[in-house]
């Protein structure tokens, strides 16, 4: 007889409730006639409210430090990912708050985009807590379907429709490397277990055929992670990606996507090859710098405000990864710095980047179109409020002190510096500040420029609310680090 | 000490900035009114400060420390000495000028706000002394500065704004990889991950081409900040385009804060290299000063001339530092606090010939002596006081810089006397050509000085006769300070400072 494994139901309250949410809205959107204006996103909102909760209890009742698995070692379960789980029901809630009006605005209003939110939130907290490369597939898997049927949602848009199908195409590969990385990593050792195969390659050196495996292996697992988190040279789709998706979902896809998947990627390379840091190790520096500069410098060039924010986002990821960078000296005291204050980065710019797309969102207008840099100009006249939060959330991105940017690069500079990657440092502080001259461009567009903006610009309540608890959670984090970094030590 | 006196001076501004934000835009006095009442509360407490400021002390008095990221070692540490003191006075003193003097042509409101905050985060640099708040403080001036240059400008205004952000910034960059690395390497030493500047500079220990490489990190931000050839280009353009009262405050206190982190952060925490880079500094300094009053001669526009005269005046500001002997580096600090009363004043009175002819080019300007006196009477005064003339204040702080030099910076010293020279050239120069003549049409009908004008210029005037004829107390307050820090050097590094007997 089949006997299924035990499962601790409280610690996967997080996931259970999304799923709740998933199917409350699907079934009962279909059994039930249209509901009101914004019904859907009051739910898909609660829901990752609730989850994010649950997250909050299980935090306090578990003792820091400790590590457990879950049905039968395919998740795992300790602060760092709860505090990873935790960024994505937030990084949800806020995208799923500024969707809700935009669905209304466009006349789109239904229950599947909720559905298919909460589905890439579950799908990122399994990538998040899983255990197991198959699980960590699985994951990522859901998350990236439901990302391509986002994409290409806004019925009303060609460029949505085109964005979702390259993102599909690309999608694919991608995912194809991974797996093909995760079969020749189990090869290699045996497992796809990311313990076990942490303790198969500390316990036997790999030699001969095996260890070509598990290089070619490392070498696909990194190609796969490269894509999904876009780092360059794998980012080539972002750009198009990003920016024919509806605006909301840009939002969600530079947080949640984003933090899931640089969430799996640091599991899976300190956690399972940890110990082949030395190989990995190298590369992942290249990888770092090449991101970093060529993301911020073609975000200088871009024109379109969405694009401009689109390779910003590439290079965040850079900085990000200097993280990992700083991870992989597993022999120094401080490597464990590097992963933390990667988590800690990841969850400010998941704030950010909601808040800087909701503005975006705002501004685009009816049909989602006008996310040109022109499409700025004059907004600090003629909405000096919306105008002035667009500029703290610039400022954060930029990495001005007192705001949470500024605790995020510290954080990633802390790291670095405290392993020895001087070089790696001075070059992404570099980078900030060729990308801080794409944050100012649009501050002169908004502010300094006189014409006024041609067209109407309206805001919802759910999408300034969104906006104000993002500008406020930057302003709080960037003058109170303290409590976040508690909560960062607590992870480790 | 029960007062928080130093908190109150960063967090007196800010509160301004925060009341005049919600004030009603439309009502221009009352917003002017609030912004200077807490630009002058702040103003009057410098001045209770120096009051109190016992003379003769070396360290830092009104200390306040309170915890403030304790997870990473950083606190809320202020404290003054001799080197900060004058430089807290200044800009004390010179933000309420500027709002009482220099109304913005729109957007009072705005303006006034930025201003404060300007005001809050060049008061936090040069009070800090935990390097995590100094960055804080140093870098978010950009940001009220970039606003205030960008949006009440002249016409290149975002060009100029938007490089004065980026230059500033790559520099910065650098200096918080170094201040990370600083506080990660002196761990070892202390005990525990600290930031702060005194426990950091009295207990580290760090090795010499560790201490050097972190030398050079911090350096490059202040020398964008000062700014030190070749990193200088910055400064022509975001002077002439910023606003008159951006300009004062550019010229009399922010670059201040490049060769005040000098001293306080470059040379009071690596003694070492600071020697061991001495030529260099030195070398830079001097090409500072020289091409500076070159390129002052060549300038057409009234205002870019009296920029690169900063850069060469700065020049000599940095080649006190760096000649590393009591004098020199006495003269350095008083150099900053003179620079920043006659180039303030002088950037004003260019802005008073803007405000009435409407072009800042010295050839369309000509025989403004004759319809306006007592406006030329100021001018010459200023720059006189600008060149060097004994008897004003230039002249005290210059003469130590050079003295002081003399013994460890012979013909760099040798050399930059002829910048004093060149000073003379370009300032009479243009003098010259501004204000002597007959006055053609368009300046015929130049206004004289108004009272408000007047008022305004009389406080830089009286304070740049008073240091120049009576520039002891100023001294008393500043040797001090040198004097220990001078000490820690020749503690930390096999220098020793060369003795000048009386009668050599």
């Amino acid at each position: 007889m089949f006997v299924g494994p035990a499962i601790d139901w409280m610690k996967i309250s997080p996931l259970l409730v999304m799923l709740g949410g998933v199917l409350l809205l699907i079934l009962g959107g279909s059994l039930t006639p249209q509901w009101k204006k914004g019904a859907y996103g009051i739910v898909g909102a609660l829901t990752s409210a609730v989850s994010a909760a649950c997250v909050a209890l299980l935090w306090r009742d578990f003792g820091n430090g400790e590590s457990t698995t879950l049905i039968a070692n395919a998740l795992t379960f300790n602060k760092f990912s709860l505090f990873a789980t935790f960024t994505i029901a937030i990084g949800t809630l806020l995208s799923v708050l500024i969707t809700s009006d935009f669905l209304v605005r466009e006349g789109e209003d239904g229950p599947e985009v909720f559905a298919l939110m909460l589905s890439a939130a579950i799908g990122g907290m399994v990538m998040v807590q899983a255990n197991d490369l198959i699980v960590l597939f699985l994951g990522l898997e859901t998350l990236s379907l439901a990302f391509y049927l986002l994409t290409a949602s806004s019925r009303s848009r060609s460029a949505s429709g085109e964005a979702g199908l390259k993102y599909f195409v690309l999608g694919g590969f991608a995912s194809a490397f991974f797996l093909y990385g995760v079969a020749l990593v189990f090869g290699a050792t045996g497992s796809t277990n990311i313990d076990k195969i942490a303790s198969s390659l500390s316990a036997n050196t790999v030699l001969g055929g095996s260890s070509t495996m598990l290089l070619a292996g490392i070498a696909l697992l990194l190609v796969g992670f490269g894509f999904k988190v876009s780092l360059v040279p794998f980012h080539t789709w972002t750009a198009d990606v990003y920016q024919g998706a509806p605006t909301p979902i840009t939002a969600l896809m530079g947080s949640v996507g984003k933090s899931a998947a640089f969430v799996a990627l640091i599991r899976v390379f300190t956690g399972a090859l940890g110990s082949r840091a030395d190989d990995w190790g190298p590369v992942v520096v290249v990888l770092a710098v090449l991101t970093l500069l060529v993301g911020s410098v073609l975000a200088v060039v871009q024109t379109d405000v969405k694009r401009m924010l689109v390779f910003s986002s590439i290079s965040h990821a850079g900085f990000i990864l200097v993280g990992l960078v700083a991870a992989s000296r597993v022999s120094s005291v401080d490597s464990k710095l590097g992963s933390t204050n990667a988590l800690g980065y990841l969850f400010i710019y998941s704030i950010l980047v909601v808040g800087t797309f909701a503005v975006v969102t705002i501004v685009a207008g009816k049909g989602d179109a006008e996310t040109s840099l022109d499409a700025f100009k004059g907004l600090g006249k003629a909405h000096p409020v919306l105008a002035m939060s667009m500029t703290v959330l610039l400022l954060a991105q930029a990495g001005v002190p007192l705001t949470s940017g500024f605790v995020a690069k510290f954080g990633i500079i802390r790291a670095a510096v405290s392993t020895e990657n001087y070089a790696l440092a001075v070059v992404a502080m570099l980078a900030a500040v060729i990308a801080a001259f794409l944050y100012l461009r649009i501050m002169v567009s908004m502010w300094l420029s006189d014409e006024p903006t041609s067209h109407e610009v309206l805001a919802a309540f759910s999408t300034r609310l969104a906006i104000g608890v993002c500008v406020v959670a930057t302003l709080v984090i960037g003058f109170f680090p303290s409590q976040l970094l508690q909560f960062l030590v607590e992870v480790r | 000490m029960s007062i928080p006196i130093l908190t109150l001076l960063v967090l007196i501004p800010l509160v301004g900035a925060g009341a005049t934000a919600c004030l009603a835009k439309s009502n221009q006095s009352l917003v002017k009114n609030v912004a200077l009442a807490s630009s002058l509360f702040t103003a009057l407490l410098t001045v209770w400060m120096l009051i109190k400021f016992p003379s003769g002390s070396a360290g830092f008095e009104f200390v306040s420390k309170h915890a403030w990221v304790s997870e990473w070692g950083i606190s809320w540490h202020l404290g003054v000495d001799g080197i900060s003191l004058f430089l807290v006075v200044l800009t004390g003193i010179l933000f309420p000028l500027v709002i009482i003097g220099i109304d913005p042509h729109h957007d009072h409101k705005q303006y006034m706000v930025w201003l404060l905050v300007l005001e809050a985060g060049v008061m936090g640099s040069f009070l800090s002394l935990d390097l995590f708040l100094f960055f804080v403080f140093f870098e978010i001036v950009l940001v009220p500065m970039y606003f205030l240059i960008g949006n009440w400008g002249y016409d290149q205004r975002v060009y100029a704004a938007t490089k004065f952000f980026i230059y500033t910034m790559a520099g910065s960059a650098f200096m918080l990889v170094g201040i990370v690395a600083t506080a990660f390497l002196a761990r070892r030493d202390i005990g525990h991950l600290s930031f702060d500047l005194i426990d950091i500079a009295e207990k580290s220990n760090f090795a010499i081409g560790t201490g050097r490489w972190l030398f050079v990190g911090f350096v490059i931000a202040f020398a964008v900040k000062v700014p030190l050839f070749p990193l200088h280009t910055w400064l022509p353009d975001a002077h002439t385009q910023a606003p008159t009262g951006g300009s004062v405050i550019l010229a009399g206190v922010l670059l201040k804060m490049g060769t005040y982190g000098m001293l306080r952060f470059g040379v009071y925490l690596f003694p070492e290299a600071a020697v061991w880079a001495k030529p260099v500094l030195l070398t830079l300094a001097l090409i500072g000063i020289i091409y500076g009053a070159i390129a002052a001669t060549m300038q057409k526009d009234l205002k870019r001339l009296v920029a690169y005269s900063s850069v060469a005046h700065l020049g000599f500001i940095v080649l006190g530092t760096f000649a590393l002997t009591n004098q020199a580096i006495t003269g350095g600090v008083m150099q900053m606090v003179n620079h920043g009363v006659s180039t303030g004043a002088l950037f004003l009175m260019v802005g008073m010939i803007y405000e009435r002819r409407h072009t800042r080019v010295i050839a369309e300007l000509k025989g403004i002596q004759a319809v306006a006196p007592i406006f030329a009477g100021f001018f010459t005064l200023v720059m006189l006081s600008s060149i060097g003339l004994p008897g004003l204040n230039g002249f005290v702080g210059e003469f130590l810089v050079l003295i002081g030099s003399f013994a460890t910076a012979r013909w760099w010293v040798v050399a930059a006397t002829t910048g004093v020279i060149l000073a003379a050239l370009y300032l009479l120069w243009a003098y010259q050509r501004v204000f002597h003549g007959e006055p053609d049409e368009a300046n015929k009908s130049f206004a004289e000085i108004t009272k408000r004008e007047a008022m305004l210029l009389s406080v830089f005037v009286a304070a740049i006769v008073f240091t120049g004829v009576y520039p002891k107390p100023m001294l008393n307050r500043i040797e001090p300070s040198v004097k220990s820090l001078l000490e820690h050097v020749e503690t930390h590094s096999n220098y020793k400072q060369p003795e000048i007997k009386a009668g050599e």
